[in-house]
């Protein structure tokens, strides 16, 4: 007996193909983000102040601005997978449905591009 | 999409007891959704305010310092403990453990009280470092 549905035979997408997949993604970066978040949080609440001074001279260090880099990756792209997952569970209606999940994507990614982009200056020394 | 209204439906929200699990699992939700849009945006702002020079640094800082900026902070330390410790459950639970009932109960109680005392401590320690 064939379990597959006959839209599905002709899409030849089966399940558990790339079902898992975002599923996965959200996972792994869930992990690095936490490790990441641990570093961030640990490294700010040792700094001697928060001032423009401080945290562009923090920021400045290779092995501060790396971890900076990654953290901004990881972070964004986890709530990217988040924010879509919820889309996709609480908006049903089909059009309103691909706004939302474009939207959440553009959102992401332009905010963590100018985020990304922010540390590039600082640690390049372009500040003004 | 063809909907049959007379099918059959399983039961929904409104019929099950309220418990800590139902609370932990929408808890996760909304801090999520808080810390990815209004965590988000105050992060990147605080980058790029530092990016762009001291005046615009300082205009972040009037923000952030005042007493509004001061609720988003606290509010976002303990949206980020109670994600990652429902978050570490979640690993917990993909693994298979973790479902029986007593079990379950007992853990999602401990990411809520567990998430608003470290964000406690945490506060306690940046306001001791301050003074």
């Amino acid at each position: 007996m064939r379990m597959e549905t006959p839209i599905g035979r002709v899409r030849g997408l089966g399940s558990a193909r790339s079902g898992t997949h975002h599923w996965w993604l959200e996972r792994l970066t869930s992990v690095s983000t936490l490790l990441l978040f641990v570093w961030f949080l640990v490294a700010l609440l040792r700094l001697p102040s928060l001032d423009h001074d401080t945290v562009t001279g923090w920021l400045g260090q290779p092995l501060a601005a790396a971890p900076m880099l990654l953290l901004i990756v990881s972070t964004f792209w986890h709530l990217k997978l988040g924010l879509q997952v919820v889309v996709e569970d609480y908006v049903h209606d089909g059009g309103l449905k691909a706004f939302s999940i474009i939207l959440v994507n553009f959102f992401a990614i332009a905010l963590g591009a100018l985020a990304f982009y922010s540390v590039l200056k600082i640690a390049f020394g372009g500040e003004a | 999409m063809h909907r049959n209204p007379a099918r059959p439906l399983s039961p929904h929200l409104t019929i099950w007891r309220w418990g800590p699990h139902m609370l932990v699992s929408i808890l996760h939700r909304m801090t999520g959704v808080g810390l990815a849009t209004v965590g988000a945006i105050a992060f990147t702002w605080w980058l790029a305010a530092a990016a762009s020079g001291p005046e615009a640094y300082d205009s972040f800082r009037d923000c952030a310092d005042d007493w509004y900026g001061l609720i988003i902070w606290v509010g976002l330390t303990w949206a980020f403990f109670q994600h990652t410790l429902s978050g570490l459950r979640h690993f917990v639970m993909d693994m298979g453990a973790g479902y029986a009932l007593q079990t379950n109960k007992f853990w999602a109680t401990m990411t809520v009280a567990g998430a608003i005392v470290l964000a406690v401590l945490t506060w306690l320690y940046i306001l001791e470092v301050r003074s």
